[in-house]
């Protein structure tokens, strides 16, 4: 697919221009409005043989000159104008430094995602300010009104001026958990658009590539950071750990979206990772993926996502469903519940578990995840435990167990796959004979 | 920029009154306050009586309501108070996590309204 030379420009020059202005103005809201006009005048301006060599600097330039216009029709010129003076000096002095703009990313990024505004905030705000995604665009993506979604960034942005939300990369012993919170934004984008919670489509492919598009924006960042050690090169522990999660969380989502295109069959139905066709896995991203995964490793700090990672390169790199190295993915499972103890994690443990001990062992290791009651309302608990309870020929418990799975997906896609389920175990022989149609 | 800390903690959280824990809890207090008084941060703080001590006052339709107790039965009560003077919501949130009622109450932090202040007053 063909993009536009402004589109492509857009894509890369958005954060660089709105965490520029966003230090310059001290003001997210005007530094984003003048951002957006500056973009509408490239739209219109630019054509081919007329896009400008330094297309930053003349974005830059005319997003200022917006402001000031903006600025002076508000009458606020007074407050900003020390600011500007400052900003427009500086300018006269020569491009940014290269360090400068690290920062200033680095600062909005960390601001959209900082801990005081809620998730879903700090989602819509990371999709606009970062991303460059327009009001609309985040709205259909996450199935709300556009209105609602406008007003939720109006809420944040009047939070961070109100309670002083700083816009800085966060101090040397902040850095990790730091990370991990916009870690956490960019996980839940991507997880979102990978099995989206409502609606017709099992994937919203937007959203994961903004998602791994954030992760990289934020890996090469982090590395840029420069060294505060003593030992030159030598980058400092904090930073090594924010960025071992980041390498980790982007090789998570490559692999993971390297199997996008089998996730669903002709008939808008979820597949399963055991049924996909591997053919079409896309090798390429698989590639990267592990790439990616070997650079994380490679900093000597393992952490959940690369635990994930490393799961789902083994899935990857597997023949089929049945060759996969269970052990290996059990020990990992194993390996994982001891950083964090999730019942999500222990879930899949089990169906680990299964693969290597027989469905049977499976199910006790669910039930057990079960007993501990948090997971009642979770759809993939009850469509493991109706999986396992079907080979295992208890079609009256299986049957049970889809249909309240059934009732606790809003996903198109998914309620058809277990609808199908459910069906087929109508026609299966009952007392032992598990023979359900596929 | 001026930040509030209000202390809130349960009534049957935290030592018991007299008890020596409630006496090692008082020095973490004299020095978490001296600290932010060192630090130039402090600007007030004071404990409040229990909320036994407390009267609520409504003024409806021109009537007095005077009642005994706080506003509202709450789970966990407002404790006592801090003003600080910090840079941002960031120094803000450092100083309040080190409160002792964090560790067992909660501390909410809530920018205070300077009146002075033009709309649109820049983030930090």
């Amino acid at each position: 697919m063909r993009v536009s030379r402004v589109a492509q420009v857009f894509a890369a020059e958005w954060p660089v221009l709105v965490a520029t202005l966003r230090r310059d103005l001290g003001d997210l809201d005007l530094a984003e409005e003048a951002a957006q006009d500056a973009f509408v005048e490239a739209a219109a301006r630019w054509g081919p043989g007329t896009t400008p060599n330094r297309p930053g600097a003349w974005l830059l330039t005319t997003a200022r000159r917006r402001a000031i216009d903006r600025l002076r029709r508000e009458q606020r010129f007074a407050q900003r104008l020390p600011a500007l003076l400052d900003a427009a000096d500086a300018a006269g002095r020569g491009p940014r430094p290269a360090g400068d703009l690290v920062d200033d990313q680095l600062a909005l990024i960390f601001g959209c995602c900082h801990p005081a505004l809620d998730p879903q905030s700090r989602v819509a705000l990371t999709l606009r300010e970062v991303c460059g995604l327009s009001t609309g665009q985040i709205a259909a993506s996450f199935l709300v009104p556009s209105p609602t979604l406008g007003k939720r960034l109006v809420r944040a942005k009047a939070k961070i001026r109100t309670a002083g939300v700083p816009f800085a990369v966060p101090a040397r012993d902040q850095l990790p958990a730091r990370c991990a919170e916009v870690l956490r934004v960019i996980y839940l984008i991507f997880t979102e658009g990978h099995t989206s919670t409502d609606g017709p489509a099992l994937v919203r492919g937007d959203l994961c590539d903004e998602a791994r598009w954030l992760a990289s924006l934020l890996a090469g960042l982090l590395s840029q950071l420069p060294a505060v050690d003593g030992v030159a090169g030598t980058p400092t522990h904090e930073r090594a750990v924010a960025l071992a999660e980041t390498l980790g969380l982007q090789a998570l989502m490559l692999l993971t979206d390297a199997r996008r295109s089998t996730r669903i069959d002709q008939g808008g139905r979820l597949v399963l990772l055991e049924e996909q066709d591997r053919t079409r896995w896309d090798r390429g991203l698989i590639a990267q993926g592990q790439a990616v995964l070997t650079r994380a490793l490679a900093l000597g700090h393992v952490g959940a996502y690369q635990l994930e990672a490393t799961i789902a390169a083994l899935h990857a790199t597997a023949a089929s469903w049945a060759s996969t190295d269970w052990v290996a993915i059990s020990q990992l499972y194993e390996q994982l519940l001891l950083l964090e103890s999730s019942d999500v994690v222990a879930l899949n443990a089990a169906v680990a578990t299964s693969m290597i001990d027989g469905p049977a062992a499976g199910l006790a290791a669910i039930e057990s995840v079960r007993e501990r009651g948090t997971l009642e309302d979770y759809r993939y608990l009850h469509a493991a435990r109706a999986d396992l309870l079907r080979r295992l020929g208890d079609l009256d418990r299986a049957a049970a167990a889809y249909r309240r799975a059934i009732e606790l997906t809003g996903n198109e896609a998914e309620r058809r796959f277990l609808s199908d389920r459910l069906a087929s175990l109508g026609s299966a022989t009952p007392n032992g004979g598990a023979e359900s149609r596929r | 920029m001026r930040y509030m800390f209000l202390l809130y903690g349960a009534t049957d959280a935290g030592p018991a009154h007299g008890s020596p824990e409630a006496a090692a809890e008082m020095q973490e207090w004299f020095a978490y306050t001296q600290v932010m008084a060192e630090a130039g941060v402090l600007v007030a703080g004071d404990p409040l009586h229990p909320i036994e001590s407390a009267t609520t006052i409504t003024v409806r339709d021109g009537a007095t309501v005077t009642t005994d107790g706080p506003f509202a039965e709450t789970k966990e009560v407002l404790g006592g108070y801090y003003i600080v003077d910090v840079p941002d919501l960031d120094a803000a949130l450092a100083w309040g996590a080190k409160a002792p009622i964090a560790r067992y109450g909660s501390v909410e932090v809530r920018p205070i309204a300077d009146m002075g202040e033009p709309e649109g007053a820049p983030d930090a």
